[in-house]
């Protein structure tokens, strides 16, 4: 018999403490569908993703109602599009319209893997991809975009960072009467992952399988709570939240293999992440100010934030059998209750936020722009954060949005999951327009002296 | 065997433990153990069962169990026991 303890620990966990699965995201190898005629090409898509995913929200919600746990997304990656784009030319908004037809078909509520990746140069496909996203993101719905423009062993693509800027600042004024929607579902990555179950930049590496089942769990509300109980110094709060992570995982791990085995697919990876929501009680930045920061954003957030990611990683390690995507602790602002609060506050502004995304997972995350940002600007930001990832080896990620026709003090509302973010101070005094426009390459660095 | 726990959380009243079974009984739902506990103020009552023979399908008995529990005002889950194996053992 199980302990009693244990089973209304785990109740309580999924009652008040928010504990869910974030997503299953199934993995699409798209290789096999390209073809020499765009139309053709979008056909085959739609038609594998119909025929390998068309029980994936059924297989979800079984599981969840037979666990009862609740998995909140079900979710396609697929791969990056720009390759089938590659063969076949024509307008890549096409390929958006195809993946859109898909989703609304299976019910997924997004897929992600309208990408290219660029971090050493173009080749065919890829600035037509990257030049239609604005577009792609505008006229679909449930359609997610990244473009990897950096690595530690290639550098980082410069021209790609300052077109980056431009198709950011397009996508949201495209999108103004939406609250900017667009570039939200847009990623500019340095060192993507090919497994990552997360949107928006979720896309499918060409080194996976043909199909494969992801998992991404998350849990800031239970590694929260299991805090609040605990006044012992920081080695003790270490290792409640190993212990914490450790649980939350397991429920990752049982949820894919079973997934796995109903869908007859492989069993990728579980992504050990702290994602959270706009939800009260679901917030990475109030875990760190139980840790006993008066605000996050304050003198001593890094290290709390360090201390975390890693205490998860460890205990998250050891619960599953394959562990990838990004693994740690999401900081996005808008999707964070206390990350909110913070921004809003002014406590938490964007220097503070990228000294963070040295130490977690991923990077500026949902960070909503003073509408007036010129493009430069923003490819500026991209490229610092791009540089923090290429030098530590890490992935680190930009997801910026210009709130076209607002100034500080005001916000956007993207509803859902994305949430709301209010506007985060931006330096539009000095100008990095000169930096930007000489493009190029950023040579890859070294890999020893490392001080 | 196929176990499955039931967990029961509210205001203890009379009769929860004989609704609950007899319901179970109605999907010839075996009950192997029954335990009691209080949680953060709240009755709670958890049934070890066998759904081994169960004529239904899992959801359509775990949907009974929860329109069971909105007509008692008390809250029933019905969980497989993996979930708690898996989370709490190693």
């Amino acid at each position: 018999m199980i302990n009693l303890n244990d089973i209304l620990e785990t109740i309580n966990m999924i009652r008040q403490e928010n504990l869910d699965i974030r997503t299953i995201t199934m993995g699409i190898s798209l290789l096999d569908c390209a073809d020499s005629d765009i139309d053709r090409s979008c056909e085959k898509v739609y038609n594998k993703i119909v025929r390998c995913a068309g029980n994936l929200v059924k297989t979800g919600e079984d599981i969840e109602a037979e666990y009862g746990v609740p998995i909140i997304n079900k979710r396609i990656s697929v791969t990056p599009i720009s390759m089938l784009v590659a063969v076949s030319g024509g307008d890549p908004v096409k390929y958006a319209h195809a993946l859109q037809r898909a989703a609304d078909t299976v019910g997924v509520n997004f897929i992600g893997g309208f990408s290219a990746l660029v971090q050493k140069g173009f080749s065919a496909g890829d600035v037509e991809l990257i030049r239609a996203i604005p577009r792609a993101l505008n006229e679909t719905r449930n359609i997610c975009a990244s473009v990897n423009v950096g690595s530690t062993k290639a550098g980082i693509n410069m021209d790609a960072v300052k077109m980056m800027g431009e198709v950011i600042r397009e996508s949201a004024e495209l999108t103004a009467d939406r609250d900017c929607i667009g570039p939200a579902k847009l990623v500019v990555f340095c060192n993507a992952v090919e497994d990552n179950p997360f949107m928006a930049g979720a896309f499918h590496g060409i080194s996976e399988p043909d199909c494969v089942i992801h998992v991404g769990v998350s849990g800031p509300g239970v590694v929260h709570a299991a805090l609040k109980k605990c006044d012992g110094d920081l080695g003790e709060v270490a290792e409640i939240i190993k212990r914490t992570a450790f649980k939350i995982t397991r429920v990752g791990q049982l949820v894919g293999t079973e997934a796995a085995k109903r869908l007859g697919v492989p069993f990728g990876i579980v992504d050990l992440s702290l994602a959270p929501t706009p939800a009260v009680g679901d917030s990475v930045a109030r875990i760190l100010e139980e840790m006993g920061l008066d605000v996050c954003g304050t003198h001593g957030t890094t290290a709390a934030l360090a201390m975390l990611n890693d205490a998860v990683k460890k205990g998250g390690v050891m619960a599953c059998n394959s562990v990838g995507g990004l693994s740690g602790a999401f900081i996005p602002v808008s999707e964070d209750e206390g990350m909110i609060a913070a921004a809003q506050s002014g406590d938490l502004t964007i220097e503070k936020l990228e000294a963070m995304t040295a130490v977690c997972s991923v990077g500026l995350d949902m960070v909503v722009l003073p509408g007036e940002t010129p493009a430069e600007v923003i490819s500026a930001i991209i490229a610092d954060e791009a540089a923090i990832g290429m030098v530590n080896s890490k992935t680190t990620a930009v997801r910026a949005i210009p709130a076209i026709g607002k100034k500080a003090g005001e916000g956007l509302n993207f509803g859902g999951l994305l949430g709301e973010g209010p506007i985060m101070a931006v330096n539009l005094t000095a100008s990095p327009k000169k930096f930007i426009d000489r493009g190029g390459r950023i040579p890859a660095p070294m890999q020893s002296l490392k001080n | 065997m196929k176990k499955t726990v039931v967990t029961v959380i509210g205001r203890d009243t009379v009769g929860i433990i004989a609704k609950v079974s007899a319901k179970c009984a109605e999907y010839d739902v075996n009950i192997i153990d029954i335990t009691q506990s209080v949680l953060q103020d709240m009755f709670v009552m958890v049934m070890m069962t066998d759904i081994a023979g169960l004529k239904c399908s899992f959801k359509e008995f775990s949907e009974a169990m929860d329109q069971l529990g909105k007509e008692l005002n008390m809250e029933i889950r019905v969980m497989h026991e993996d979930i708690f194996n898996s989370m709490h053992r190693i």
